[in-house]
């Protein structure tokens, strides 16, 4: 059997179920590298990689612009996200949208919510904003390792906390 | 945190005494939910998920509730305690097998469990016994109010409570049925049963959750969709849905005690005949013969031995409550050896 992408013999060969049809990808060992398919060092199938294959293989022609689909908040990749199965930060949901609404449709046949609210939710966001700033700030000073600013935004998260 | 006083005892749900608890174990409803400013657990840096952690376990030790929830550290146990507190369906297995700070609070019922980090920063669980939706859904709908009234949810207008997974997104609910089905077992009509779930978007699994087998007879049937339908409409559906294998089960039992009555006795006598003599033991089988026993005591075919002491040897029987209750690390044939010997001294008395 022939590489799809060139004439050598296939040695990699790939099966994805698309629309419940069988689709069988043939690559020669070469190709599979220049997909990083297969690792160099190792002739071991690179799992993630040729998972990644296959999906842009899967979402067709909008493949190129989901995968540069990519959320400013945690950096989550939207690939990453299929690959994965599991989103980076609630914002993903705006800023992987496109992509994800199809998964919704497919996994819930729904993209819209019915159902219970969150009753303190307004309020929640009014009180919790800033706490949670004070929060993200706290982590980061703790990495760069700035001690004292650590400190002073612990005193001002607990001044708060026991406020509210 | 010393977790050997619960080997001796069980969690409430499991004392068979709720609605239609000859059939229905034990009814379990879960909530998905995460906060608002910080990653989903498997994205936040160790630093977040110990200060997500902290502010959860105070805000969960804060709650006013009648049983009070007592907050243990998943990562400062034993391998054994955690696998402890899996086979009591107080954490997932994802939760004991997982990494980095993360914990449960729970109750002296058994009823409520909250996990923190698990796949969702909060996996809010009620347990009741036998088929009990509706209360579950009001202790739990309740239970998420009190806690979201002291942190700020993740939450979007359009697609509801968020998840890490999108599988879970909108409601975040998971409500499950934990049913006992020997005479569906017997009568070989699981594969009708199966087909009538999967056209509403139901799920079956075993006893332990998802990826678990189903053994002895037992099995789980919970809702999928999480995104466009209320919390009411997924109960009320699987309501429906548990009403029909109810009577599936008590047709299936009547048609065995007016045509096979003397081969189920017979069946049921040997299975306990088993328990009460057997010298080696596997986990499988044991399932497999209290299953029998289970159901002869709701035929009326034994009567010397309660449901609530078969219930409890279910999980009694587990791995790691036997190496408790034996009091030291078992390899597979010795662990064969005490289940055995532990099922001799509980049956002795039974005739």
């Amino acid at each position: 059997m022939q590489c799809q992408f060139c004439t050598q013999p296939a040695t990699v060969h790939l099966t994805t179920i698309r629309d419940g049809q069988k689709v069988v990808q043939h690559l020669c060992e070469a190709c599979a590298r220049q997909h990083h398919l297969v690792e160099h060092s190792q002739a071991e199938l690179n799992i993630k990689a040729a998972v990644h294959f296959m999906l842009m293989h899967q979402l067709g022609p909008e493949a190129e612009e989901l995968a540069r689909l990519r959320c400013p908040e945690c950096g989550i990749k939207y690939m990453e996200f299929r690959v994965d199965g599991r989103l980076g930060c609630p914002r993903d949901y705006e800023a992987l949208r496109l992509g994800l609404e199809p998964v919704l449709k497919r996994v819930h046949r729904a993209t819209r919510h019915v159902g219970k609210r969150p009753p303190h939710h307004l309020d929640n966001r009014r009180r919790f904003n800033d706490l949670y700033e004070l929060h993200r700030r706290l982590c980061q000073a703790v990495e760069n390792e700035q001690y004292e600013l650590a400190a002073c935004l612990r005193d001002m998260i607990r001044a708060r906390e026991s406020g509210g | 945190m010393n977790l050997d006083a619960l080997t001796s005892t069980t969690g409430e749900w499991l004392r068979g005494t709720g609605p239609e608890s000859d059939i229905v174990i034990s009814t379990r409803i879960r909530l998905a939910r995460n906060l608002a400013s910080f990653p989903f657990t498997h994205r936040a840096t160790p630093q977040q998920r110990a200060e997500i952690e902290s502010l959860l376990r105070d805000r969960i030790t804060r709650l006013d509730l009648p049983h009070p929830l007592r907050y243990v550290s998943v990562a400062a146990l034993a391998p054994l305690d955690r696998q402890l507190l899996v086979e009591r369906q107080l954490i997932s297995r994802e939760l004991a097998n997982g990494e980095g700070p993360r914990g449960v609070a729970f109750d002296d019922r058994e009823a409520v469990s909250i996990m923190v980090n698990e796949e969702d920063q909060l996996r809010l669980q009620v347990m009741r016994s036998g088929l009990a939706l509706e209360q579950a859904w009001h202790e739990i709908d309740h239970l998420d109010d009190l806690l979201e009234a002291k942190v700020c949810y993740a939450w979007h207008e359009q697609y509801g409570y968020l998840t890490a997974c999108p599988t879970n997104v909108g409601t975040g609910l998971r409500a499950s049925v934990m049913l006992h089905l020997p005479a569906i077992g017997l009568t070989r009509q699981f594969e009708k049963v199966l087909r009538s779930l999967q056209k509403i978007n139901l799920v079956v699994r075993g006893l332990y959750g998802e990826g678990s087998r189903a053994s002895g007879d037992f099995f789980q049937v919970s809702n999928q969709i999480t995104l466009g339908r209320s919390e009411t409409t997924v109960l009320s559906e699987l309501q429906g849905v548990v009403s029909k294998i109810l009577s599936y089960e008590r047709n299936a039992r009547a048609a065995l005690m007016a045509e096979k009555r003397m081969e189920l006795q017979d069946r049921v006598s040997r299975a306990l005949g088993a328990l009460q003599h057997a010298t080696m033991m596997t986990s499988d089988e044991t399932m497999e013969l209290l299953s029998s026993v289970r159901l002869g005591i709701n035929l009326g075919l034994l009567d010397d031995i309660s449901m609530d002491a078969v219930n409890e040897l279910f999980v009694q029987t587990q791995p790691s409550h036997l190496q408790k209750l034996v009091g030291g690390p078992l390899d597979g044939e010795e662990r064969n050896a005490a289940r055995a010997r532990y099922l001799r001294t509980r049956l002795r008395h039974t005739a």
